[in-house]
């Protein structure tokens, strides 16, 4: 590690959510700021103290309205990152960094939707048009055979793990019983006191094979803030302070948003790769050092290699680790002990941030025991991101 | 044509009777008021108590039109009177919408009516799916007609012997269809036109536009850098490997294997039929594509079927997309 390094040197100091559910029965907007005022009083930070913010590009709420509903005077630092879920850690990278290099000294990040209640991502009907900007021209090739969720396109990966590591759709369903078991004892999960079977799961019906209804997250209304600030203040705050050890964005060869199906080998996520390389890298840690990880589940099938990515297991073996339950309540490493974007709800991997803040704090619903340091990716098949959260 | 499966599930439904749905109030002075000042009805049997008194019925009775009034749910929606059913007997449309059927348009509505109801009456309804049609096709699109019969009953005073008795009846039909894709309207003044679902065109750049070109003429065509004859999928101005910006295209064999698949299910999004069964093939002269794959059943599909392309033309000419079809090997 470098003086440059982004390790150590800023803090998550605040957090809050809204509720999640299937209609807010409110605005974004409102939706954005309980939740930014609610990490803000968390933090015990005064909101005209706020310099920087980031969201995602998705994110319909801009940064200068939650600042001037604030009343913020010195915003110097403001990002959105595209890719949709793969920008779940992101934000909070972005601000690390502002932090870090003082251009901003207290950042918000914040993720506010009604996507259930307003609009939906997997409906299939995008509007990509025929002029030759390149979205269009790249979705040209899948959109006019009806090519078009993205469950139909991380089925296309699916497959051929399957057929290359004797992956089954039951390992798929393992992923989906251990994160609802966990969203069944958390009662701020959409789906708490209610886990699902493995036969359940296999009786689910097909979406787009080889995934069923029950390999897809839920979509869901809310919001999730957090502030971040210097870990040096962050010792004088409210909060334990919860460490960002690493943090870093990726794109590798041949990436492509959600169809990168033109790569020599499509069963691995080489940019979550280069994402594990630089978390380890920069924090110093490796995959043991991890108690728990919040390992992004939009579809369960991308779990598995997410698993392989970081080093949990080896190539091609994250089927034999899930039948092991080591992803389970009481297994060597538990994952999304919040229920997951399956089983808790989906705020585009914002919530598993928060679950992972919550578990180095030691105030998670399903809390681990002795956590130091946990994992948190974001979405996968697109450009992704990922942080290593832990104790001061 | 054989029938798609999940109608089995629908079939098995007819017949079936769904429980009872109360009116709130009993048949009262106030409502019937109000409903003829909004009708504009001034019949004195449904308004005037003394001249009601004369006539055959002794008193005040309903308007026989008002019948489906008493039962329903009032301003808000699905809020029944208590002891009301919560079975749906919608629900077969709900199948259907899931199957592809999205739109509905309600084609009869009959009222019976057995007797008038006089002031006090109780009233409920129950609900039979009476018949679900074969596939039909009409200028709107192809679909089912639905037809479900609401019995209207009086219900007895506590104590009393015998059925309650029937007062009246509505017979309900729908056409619950996947919309057509209709011709061109002949002329301006015709009614408006259903809108047509066509697929997606792709977006076509300088960089792609041979592709699309080619797909036309009949012909799989794949990008070659002519400074070091790499082949590239999907097009881009520059070579991947040594970044020259001079390209021409090869006439591929249309030859290639599967190299990974996938069936959609749901959404079901039009125009497209499912199960959709989509394939990543992997060409012989080693670049890869997306299509779609006919002629396969969708449980046997398997990675490594050899496959061969074919031109599909959609939407009257308008769209042609190379497809895959399986072939031995």
């Amino acid at each position: 590690m470098t003086d440059m390094s982004l390790s150590g040197r800023a803090a998550i100091v605040g957090l809050g959510a809204t509720e999640f559910s299937k209609n807010s029965g409110r605005t974004e907007l409102r939706l954005a700021m309980e939740s930014t005022l609610a990490a803000l009083a968390d933090a015990g930070i005064d909101p005209s103290e706020v310099e920087g913010f980031s969201s995602y590009t998705m994110d319909k709420v801009p940064e200068y309205e939650i600042a001037r509903l604030l009343g913020c005077k010195n915003v110097k630092f403001f990002s959105t990152v595209p890719h949709g879920g793969g920008a779940a850690c992101a934000p909070i990278v972005h601000a690390a960094m502002a932090v870090a290099t003082g251009v901003a000294k207290t950042v918000v990040v914040y993720r506010a939707m009604n996507e259930r209640s307003w609009y939906r991502f997997g409906t299939g009907t995008y509007g990509f048009g025929s002029t030759p900007i390149f979205e269009n021209v790249n979705y040209g090739w899948y959109m006019p055979y009806g090519f078009h969720t993205p469950a139909a396109w991380v089925g296309m990966f699916a497959r051929r793990y399957m057929h290359a590591y004797g992956a089954t759709s039951e390992d798929f369903g393992r992923v989906s019983v251990a994160v609802r078991d966990f969203a069944a004892t958390n009662p701020a999960a959409f789906f708490y006191g209610k886990p699902i079977t493995l036969e359940e799961h296999q009786a689910s019906k097909w979406i787009a094979e080889p995934l069923r209804l029950l390999d897809c997250c839920q979509e869901s209304d809310g919001a999730v803030a957090m502030v971040i600030t210097s870990a040096e203040r962050a010792r004088d705050l409210k909060q334990k302070p919860v460490i960002i050890k690493a943090g870093s964005q990726g794109i590798t060869e041949g990436q492509q948003s959600m169809t990168s199906f033109y790569r020599d080998d499509i069963t691995g996520l080489p940019e979550m790769g280069v994402v594990a390389k630089e978390l380890y890298a920069q924090s110093g840690l490796g995959p043991d050092a991890m108690q728990t990880a919040v390992i992004y589940d939009h579809f369960t099938p991308f779990v598995l290699p997410q698993l392989e990515e970081f080093g949990f297991c080896k190539r091609g073996e994250a089927k034999d680790f899930i039948r092991a339950g080591e992803h389970a309540r009481g297994g060597k490493l538990p994952i999304n002990t919040h229920g997951g974007q399956l089983g808790e709800a989906y705020i585009h991997g914002m919530n598993g941030v928060a679950e992972a803040v919550r578990q180095v704090r030691g105030t998670a619903a399903n809390q681990v025991a002795d956590v130091e340091n946990v994992l948190v990716t974001a979405g996968t098949g697109v450009p992704t991101s990922g942080l290593i959260l832990g104790v001061a | 044509m054989a029938e798609q499966e999940w109608m089995s599930e629908v079939r098995a439904k007819v017949g079936r009777e769904y429980g009872r749905v109360y009116a709130w109030d009993e048949v009262n002075a106030p409502m019937i008021r109000q409903w003829c000042e909004v009708m504009r009805v001034d019949n004195p049997l449904y308004l005037d108590a003394d001249y009601a008194a004369t006539t055959e019925f002794g008193g005040i009775v309903a308007p026989p039109a008002m019948l489906q009034a008493w039962c329903l749910e009032g301003l808000h929606m699905n809020n029944y009177a208590p002891g009301s059913t919560d079975e749906n007997p919608y629900e077969v449309l709900k199948t259907m919408e899931a199957h592809g059927f999205p739109s509905v348009v309600a084609v009869n509505s009959d009222l019976h009516f057995d007797r008038y109801v006089k002031l006090g009456e109780k009233l409920y309804y129950t609900t039979r799916l009476d018949a679900v049609g074969e596939e039909k096709t009409t200028a709107l699109g192809t679909g089912y007609f639905v037809t479900l019969i609401m019995s209207f009953f009086s219900q007895k005073p506590a104590g009393d012997a015998g059925d309650d008795e029937r007062v009246g009846q509505l017979l309900f039909r729908v056409f619950k269809f996947r919309p057509a894709n209709v011709p061109k309207p002949v002329e301006k003044s015709a009614a408006p036109a259903v809108p047509k679902f066509k697929r997606p065109k792709p977006g076509v750049s300088d960089d792609t536009r041979f592709f699309w070109e080619g797909v036309d003429a009949g012909k799989l065509m794949i990008q070659r850098c002519t400074c070091c004859s790499t082949l590239r999928h999907p097009p881009a101005p520059v070579c991947i490997k040594c970044h020259s910006f001079d390209w021409d295209t090869v006439e591929a064999s249309g030859k290639g294997s599967l190299y990974s698949f996938v069936v959609m299910h749901y959404p079901e999004v039009p125009p497209f039929e499912h199960p959709n069964p989509i394939g990543l093939i992997e060409l012989d002269e080693g670049v890869r594509l997306v299509a779609g794959l006919v002629g396969v059943k969708r449980d046997e599909i398997r990675i490594g079927q050899r496959v061969q392309v074919e031109f599909q033309s959609f939407d009257d000419g308008e769209l042609t997309l190379p497809m895959f079809r399986p072939v031995a090997a």
